[in-house]
């Protein structure tokens, strides 16, 4: 495969252009939006605020927390489609095309509707649930039958088991009726309107799940050259499994419990990531951090403009920039 | 004894091979569905006695209860049946060309096609335009969408698996559309649309049935025509284009009836689904794996399954009146994955 850095010193250097991208990024997002604001602004913001400013107001309270979770939802959204793209061996695997982020929805308003549940403490555990059982149903589907875990198999359950938590999700919000708009928006990805409060409970397990990650780059590169190869280098490989699908889950569960269903990508982000760096997956998992922070950072201000004064859900922007991607890949064909 | 009837013209040009089984299977369904005819036309708000009702349909009753058999409960009943049928056939066309299981009008993206259009047209101009253009709109939807998905899976010649995958991507794609529109829709627009999404034949008239019905008439004909072709396409394209099978063309046109029935079907009932998967396994495991046998069984499965869910979701809990799609699904699914864990296919 020909990537852009080839060498170790190149892949550096992308890595810190990468962080200058993000903070771009970052700050762009802080900036634009109904009520636009300069950059020097937000500095001031920042080192001398003032109470009596609107705009100080506004940077606090809304902007740098969508920034904030718009950077953890798009680290993690893409790292869990890096290691599902491993562990799959699958070019179209991600946590939406998986049926993961639907298995979430499902149990969290399930959870909603039968326990009142409220607490986003208590979101984050159904949602980790849910994922983890979604997860386990599509791969289970995926495997059934002779010829093994195809990759046009896999998609098909997951696309079945979405279809499933999807119809399920319909029928409960319709049969409780009140409140659909507000769910709705939900559901459809959005990281408008959270605090960071509802961020913190969730943090910790995701930051663990960046770590796993990181640490894992070099078991999954020996796993990605073969389960036969793996296991005669004495890898224990089960085990490698287990954790990339704990991290998996940790990821994906945790950004649907604080972003709704966002789908794309967890797809788009590794291909683009696979094509600077190559198949190392050392450089994959840290690439994909910056990379999808960046790419749902942007995304999250393109939906800000299109439909003013109203936004669209996130999830939608990145449906609509991600299909595309999802059919190039699909008309390449899958190994 | 002969456990076929064959039936052919003198050319040889059409025929058709039936066997007796399958006429076994769909005489008792037909009676199932007669029991589920009365059983539906019996309970509701009003609960009415079957014996006054079976006395109404043969014209003996006094007409005491016109209304509510003739215009509220009979046309519901039917249009449900025929909207359950075109899914079934759907479905199978379907799966017969994609040669999986799991390949289905609601899961490659036409009924999410259609949805959207659908969606649409409800949210900005049901209002301005009247409700009647809406079967237009989502056949012309299902249609657009279905042609993308053909036309972005050609590469030199359309496999079944890219199609798949496309089809796969476009649904997602539709999906976020839907939702997009639903909500930045106000409110009413939004219930409304949300409601009819999950699939409804709540408020069905015989207008409704007969606009429906000439389309059935000409495609599930057609489809039971094409049978042979899906047999033989069914063991592989080399194998089909050996046989001197038009494999591209046939497919089209399958993929075209499949298409026509499948947004029908949404622009009468919503979007029901989970009935284009489930209904061809069934009749699989009723007679089969003859496409020509298949297409009648898989239509009145289609049909029970649809209407039983409707009698149902009016009924279980009334006064509410909830969308059939509903309980298709919630029962509909967790059947499924039962069935493909059991097929191991």
């Amino acid at each position: 495969m020909t990537h852009l850095f080839f060498s170790k010193s190149s892949k550096w250097l992308g890595l810190v252009l990468g962080l200058c991208f993000f903070a771009v990024s970052f700050l762009s997002s802080i900036a634009f939006g109904q009520i636009p604001i300069s950059f020097r602004t937000i500095v001031d913001a920042f080192l001398d605020f003032d109470q009596n400013s609107t705009e100080h107001i506004i940077i606090t309270t809304t902007r740098i927390t969508r920034a904030v979770i718009a950077t953890v939802i798009g680290v993690s959204l893409s790292i869990a489609g890096a290691l599902m793209q491993a562990l799959t061996k699958n070019h179209l695997a991600s946590p939406s095309i998986f049926g993961i982020n639907s298995g979430a929805v499902f149990f969290i308003v399930l959870s909603m509707s039968l326990f009142s549940i409220s607490s986003l403490k208590h979101y984050m555990w159904v949602g980790f649930l849910g994922a983890g059982v979604s997860a386990i149903m599509v791969y289970f589907l995926g495997s059934l039958g002779r010829d093994g875990l195809s990759p046009v198999k896999i998609v098909l359950s997951g696309a079945a088991i979405t279809a499933l938590f999807l119809s399920l999700t319909q029928g409960l919000l319709i049969i409780n009726g009140q409140n659909l708009e507000g769910v709705l928006f939900w559901l459809a990805g959005s990281i408008a309107g959270r605090t960071m409060d509802m961020l913190k409970p969730i943090l910790p397990f995701i930051i663990g799940g960046w770590i796993m990650a990181l640490f894992l780059g070099h078991p999954v590169n020996i796993l990605t050259s073969g389960e036969d190869i793996a296991k005669g280098l004495g890898q224990r490989t089960v085990l490698v499994k287990t954790l990339m699908a704990v991290a998996i889950i940790f990821l994906a569960g945790g950004s649907v419990a604080v972003g709704g269903s966002i789908g794309f990508i967890g797809l788009i982000v590794p291909h683009i990531v696979r094509g600077l760096v190559g198949n190392d997956h050392k450089w994959i998992i840290p690439y994909c951090g910056l990379f999808g922070a960046s790419l749902l950072l942007l995304a999250d201000i393109v939906s800000r403009f299109i439909i003013m004064p109203q936004e669209v859900p996130i999830g939608v922007m990145t449906a609509l920039i991600g299909t595309p991607f999802f059919i190039s890949i699909a008309r390449r064909g899958l190994r | 004894m002969n456990k076929y009837i064959l039936f052919r013209n003198k050319t040889g040009k059409v025929s058709f091979l039936f066997e007796k089984k399958t006429i076994v299977v769909i005489i008792i369904l037909a009676c199932l569905l007669s029991v589920l005819l009365i059983a539906g036309l019996s309970i509701g708000s009003t609960m009415l006695n079957p014996l006054v009702v079976i006395k109404h349909l043969l014209n003996l009753g006094n007409g005491e209860h016109a209304f509510i058999i003739e215009t509220l409960r009979l046309p519901r009943i039917i249009l449900a049946l025929m909207a359950g049928g075109a899914l079934g056939v759907s479905g199978l066309i379907m799966q017969g060309i994609i040669r999986n299981p799991l390949g289905s009008p609601d899961i490659i993206g036409i009924t999410g096609g259609a949805s959207f259009t659908a969606v649409v047209f409800i949210t900005y101009f049901a209002d301005t335009l009247g409700i009647k253009w809406l079967p237009l709109v989502t056949i012309a939807g299902a249609a657009v969408i279905s042609i993308l998905v053909y036309l972005l899976s050609w590469k030199k010649g359309v496999t079944p698996m890219r199609l798949v995958l496309i089809g796969i991507g476009m649904a997602a794609a539709m999906s976020a559309l839907t939702t997009m529109v639903l909500v930045t829709g106000n409110e009413y627009t939004t219930s409304q649309a949300y409601l009819w999404l999950t699939g409804s034949v709540y408020g069905a008239t015989w207008g409704n049935v007969y606009s429906m019905l000439p389309w059935l008439l000409i495609f599930i004909p057609l489809a039971i025509f094409y049978s042979k072709t899906v047999n033989v396409q069914e063991l592989g394209d080399e194998v089909a284009v050996g046989l001197g099978v038009k494999v591209q063309l046939h497919r089209f046109s399958l993929l075209f009836i499949s298409v026509a029935l499948a947004g029908l079907t949404v622009a009468f009932a919503g979007g029901i689904r989970f009935v284009g998967l489930i209904a061809p396994h069934i009749s699989r495991k009723l007679v089969g794996r003859s496409f020509g046998n298949l297409v009648p069984v898989s239509a009145l499965v289609g049909g029970l399954i649809v209407s039983l869910a409707d009698i149902f979701a009016r009924t279980a809990f009334l006064p509410l009146d909830l969308p059939a799609g509903i309980f298709v699904s919630g029962i509909g699914a967790p059947f499924f994955i039962y069935l493909l864990y059991r097929e191991h296919y």
